[in-house]
């Protein structure tokens, strides 16, 4: 069965770890980093399940610093 | 199939957009404002308008405005957009031409601006911010303040017989002749962020088409004036807001 898999790419660097991703993400893919920030000094957001993802790009929607590109691919694989 | 397939094999559904400058902004995180300059930017690149488009930008939290989307802009005394609107899209016709505003600066030092703009038919878009606060200066109290919320300066929450209601600038400027499009949206989800940028894609088709002033109100929040959250000032924004601020269109003809 055709299966749709999606991956993000976040700019650690310019996230603000303002957590409203992670609150989009219909899937649980996203987190913010417990401990680790950027060179800012904020908590950036991560892919913690990143098998979840579906590309429906609902993170880059509510981002206000515009940190996603998203990617998208229909497969019939299993995984 | 890994992420390096997906990304190798895969479309790309979504890219940080072109105009958006590579400088971080200064909105603090989780703020509305980067949203609507993000869309803003996705929409300039998508209806290939660079060239052509003029930003008026207000004083408060967006004052660096110019800093971030990559068009022209001119940065207007306190209120004064709209007026200073009017001057570059009658000079400038085939240009199109946006105002970007908070509630202080649209509907308190410039509400007469904002006002005799709509009221003359203008071929701009007023982009109006409001977050119901003066988010750059501290958290004072906006004519578009809610009764009982709290701010620097209604620490009891606002009260109608000291403070005055709560103003509906939008419902106003619906009254008005000059005023072809008037909505209020807000960007708290990915469908209100779709459905926002479809309206102020209208609002900048009406400005081409010489229809008259078009208003797109986005209901937003301050989450540092507010003192919550970014997460929980989308919630509260939510239960608080819509009612005294429904979402919808108000004018569209
Ligand atoms: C003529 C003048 N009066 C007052 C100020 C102080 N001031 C700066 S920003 C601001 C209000 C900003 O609030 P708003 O328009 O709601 O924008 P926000 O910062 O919330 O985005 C005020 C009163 C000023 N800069 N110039
Ligand atoms: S693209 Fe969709 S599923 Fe993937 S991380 Fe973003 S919101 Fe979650
Ligand atoms: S929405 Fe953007 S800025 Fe906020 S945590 Fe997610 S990636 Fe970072
Ligand atoms: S003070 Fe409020 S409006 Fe200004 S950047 Fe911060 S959250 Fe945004």
């Amino acid at each position: 069965m055709a299966k749709i898999k999606g991956t993000v790419i976040i700019d650690e660097q310019r996230c603000k770890g303002c957590e409203l991703c992670v609150v989009a993400c219909p899937t649980d893919v996203l987190q913010l980093q417990n401990k680790e920030v950027n060179d800012r000094g904020y908590h950036f957001a991560y892919t913690a399940q990143p098998d979840n993802c579906i590309g429906c790009a609902s993170c880059a929607m509510v981002c206000p610093d515009a940190c996603f590109t998203v990617y998208k691919i229909t497969t019939t694989d299993n995984i | 199939m890994n992420r390096e397939d997906i990304i190798k094999n895969g479309t790309i559904v979504y890219n940080r957009p072109r105009l958006l400058n590579e400088r971080n902004t200064h909105y603090c995180p989780g703020c509305s404002h980067g949203v609507v300059h993000r869309i803003l930017a996705e929409l300039i690149e998508e209806m290939g308008i660079e060239d052509k488009t003029i930003g008026i930008a207000p004083v408060g939290c967006a004052v660096f405005a110019y800093n971030y989307i990559d068009v022209d802009w001119i940065e207007a005394a306190h209120g004064r957009a709209p007026a200073v609107a009017t001057a570059v899209s009658r000079l400038n016709p085939d240009n199109v031409v946006f105002t970007y505003q908070g509630d202080g600066d649209l509907a308190a030092i410039g509400t007469a601006e904002t006002i005799h703009a709509a009221n003359r038919g203008e071929n701009i878009v007023i982009i109006f911010i409001n977050n119901a606060i003066y988010g750059m200066t501290g958290g004072q109290m906006a004519p578009t303040t809610l009764l009982g919320q709290k701010t620097a300066t209604t620490p009891y929450g606002r009260k109608a017989d000291i403070n005055g209601y709560p103003i509906k600038m939008s419902d106003l400027l619906a009254q008005l002749d000059g005023t072809c499009f008037v909505t209020r949206q807000a960007v708290h989800t990915p469908a209100a962020v779709r459905k926002a940028k479809k309206a102020i894609r209208q609002a900048f088709e009406n400005a081409i088409a010489k229809r008259g002033t078009s208003v797109v109100e986005i209901v937003s929040t301050c989450n540092s004036g507010w003192k919550l959250s970014p997460a929980k000032s989308n919630e509260w924004m939510a239960s608080n807001m819509f009612e005294k601020y429904p979402l919808g269109d108000l004018k569209n003809i």
